[in-house]
């Protein structure tokens, strides 16, 4: 064998040029996407735009109540979503035994993970506002509160939307918690449950958060299920209300009521406006707004996934 | 007069349809050292997991047989595994400290029994990290986390933290077989110390620490018992052929 000579592998050569080619390519497009938004969305953004109301039709004003809508939705979401999808996730990573049934349940998760988000809120609709919201008034006696489309529905939606993402990474936090530390534990003589609680978990929560966050960041750019479900066009109120503890006051938000969503509200600007092209600055600058939202979310969950693998002494 | 500590008759396990214990009674005297050396995969871990009822926690794992530990069925359906397991160490193999702090890692046992004074805390620290032969070498660090300690001090933290629970068994599965010359004859002379106190069953591949360390020697070859003896008695004229192979290393 000739060591001094170099062998030339020409299709190697080829094809790790070609992948690099389209790599370039992806990354080109994504950055002409945002900086096409940046450029145009630039102009408007402003403090008041980020908390004023839309005015003039909807052709001037900021996008204030959008975001509190998002945000105020997404805070049920992640009520509703996180305790439900970390407690199914350790039942069945700790408690269920391997079986057909686990198995099943394991591939449900993944395949609601693949449902389209219509399907979502149409389920929304017909489970959460018509069967749920119609009989919470009925059995509670309070004319039409719960039946009708509300933030409250839209939330529980997403919930579910985003269960499986929750799940899932809680699955993968709790599977990297080495057996070692659980036979330690479990050998100085803690229950299961104290094993859960003082060992697997705390060392798991990096983990959770992260996937709690990829998840508020999916939830914050849905539109589709929400469609149905009390997302509102435009709302002169925000969805508050107050409540009263004898003579303080406290404004809350009202799960109840109709909410702007800021994902909705670019679909409406751009095409339910009278004038699509008036609006065409709002537009850019509310989508700069929810990009930046996402990236910054999904900034943050790398940042965790990150210090969480280092300090779990992997990579 | 020694006293008997543990009694195993007629044991059987299985994991699946797979026999990895056959049929081992044995006695285990108490304030004593029993060592188990065998070839590996011959059930050494596996028996000493049967005597902590670690094998619980595997799905397809069956055992038959009677474990009496003073006395005490432990495999009775009556009987309150975390409390025998309370009533027993157990140091493994690999160092396996928690991502916690020094201190947080030894009272996680006594926690669990509700001690939180902190002052009774700080006292069990004290006394099972000198026990383990390493307070001078943590007392200074003891907020720092454990996993900052070298091997060898972690596992004699591991040791102090087994002992934290007060128990009078300690069961070592190979405590000494990642360490360096240094780290092992502390280890050595710790067991030589807690003697006094304990009922200690080490595992080992190294015959010459069987030898040093213990006062019984047990032979594992294939899931069975093949002899179990006084050591002096195993290293010098053992009853069974297989067992005098095995020591001399002429198979293994
Ligand atoms: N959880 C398990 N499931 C199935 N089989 C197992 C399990 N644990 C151990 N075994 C099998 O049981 C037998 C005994 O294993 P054990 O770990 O007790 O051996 P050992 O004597 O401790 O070996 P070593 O010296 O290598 O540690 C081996 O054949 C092993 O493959
Ligand atoms: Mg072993």
């Amino acid at each position: 064998m000739e060591l001094g000579k170099k062998h030339k592998d020409i299709n190697g050569f080829i094809f790790i040029n070609l992948v690099r080619l389209m790599f370039a390519f992806l990354v080109g497009l994504l950055l002409l996407i945002i900086g096409i938004i940046a450029v145009n969305g630039y102009p408007v953004m402003s403090l008041d735009f980020l908390i004023s109301s839309p005015a003039n039709n909807m052709t001037e004003g900021g996008i204030g109540p959008a975001i509190f809508g998002t945000i105020a939705v997404t805070f049920f979401m992640v009520l509703l979503a996180v305790p439900l999808g970390v407690s199914a996730a350790i039942f069945l990573s700790e408690y269920a035994k391997e079986s057909i049934y686990t198995k099943i349940i394991r591939t449900s998760i993944n395949n609601l993970a693949g449902v389209p988000s219509i399907v979502f809120g149409l389920f929304g609709l017909g489970f959460f506002v018509l069967f749920i919201g119609k009989n919470l008034d009925e059995v509670l006696q309070t004319g039409l509160l719960f039946g009708q489309p509300a933030l409250l529905w839209a939330a529980a939606t997403l919930a579910v939307l985003v269960l499986p993402i929750v799940i899932v990474s809680t699955l993968e936090a709790l599977n990297s918690v080495p057996k070692s530390h659980r036979d330690a534990a479990i050998g100085l003589g803690a229950t299961k449950w104290q094993t859960i609680r003082d060992i697997v978990f705390p060392q798991a929560k990096p983990g959770i958060l992260t996937g709690t966050i990829l998840a508020i960041s999916r939830g914050v750019g849905e539109t589709a299920p929400i469609l149905f479900l009390g997302c509102a066009f435009f709302l002169p109120n925000l969805p508050v209300a107050d409540l009263c503890i004898g003579d303080y006051c406290i404004p809350m938000i009202n799960p109840t009521e109709q909410f702007m969503y800021l994902a909705y509200h670019i679909f409406i600007l751009s095409t339910q406006s009278a004038n699509p092209t008036k609006t065409l600055p709002l537009q850019y600058g509310s989508t700069l707004v929810l990009i930046l939202l996402t990236i910054l979310l999904n900034i943050t969950a790398i940042i965790f996934r990150y210090r969480f693998r280092k300090a779990l002494g992997r990579n | 007069m020694k006293e008997l500590k543990i009694s195993v008759k007629n044991l059987y396990l299985k994991y699946g349809e797979k026999t990895a214990l056959d049929d081992i009674s044995m006695d285990i005297t108490s304030k004593q050292v029993t060592a188990f050396i065998g070839p590996s995969g011959c059930g050494k871990s596996t028996f000493l997991r049967v005597l902590n009822r670690m094998n619980d926690l595997i799905d397809n794992c069956s055992i038959t047989g009677e474990v009496l530990i003073d006395g005490i069925d432990i495999y009775d359906k009556n009987l309150d595994v975390v409390n025998l397991r309370k009533r027993i160490g157990m140091v493994f193999q690999k160092s396996n400290l928690f991502p916690k702090t020094i201190f947080e890692n030894i009272v996680f046992g006594p926690r669990l029994n509700g001690v939180n004074d902190k002052n009774t805390l700080n006292e069990i620290v004290e006394k099972t990290c000198r026990q383990a032969a390493i307070w001078d070498e943590v007392k200074d660090r003891l907020n720092e986390p454990a996993l900052s300690l070298s091997g060898g001090q972690q596992q004699r933290l591991c040791i102090a933290r087994a002992l934290a629970v007060e128990p009078d068994i300690l069961l070592m599965d190979e405590p000494a077989s990642a360490l360096d010359p240094i780290s092992t004859a502390k280890i050595e002379e710790l067991i030589h110390e807690l003697k006094k106190n304990y009922t200690i069953v080490i595992v080992t591949h190294n015959m010459q620490q069987a030898a040093r360390v213990s006062d019984y020697t047990a032979f594992f070859y294939m899931g069975k018992l093949i002899e179990i003896d006084k050591t002096t008695r195993i290293f010098t004229k053992p009853s069974v052929k297989q067992t005098e192979d095995y020591i001399t290393g002429r198979f293994g």
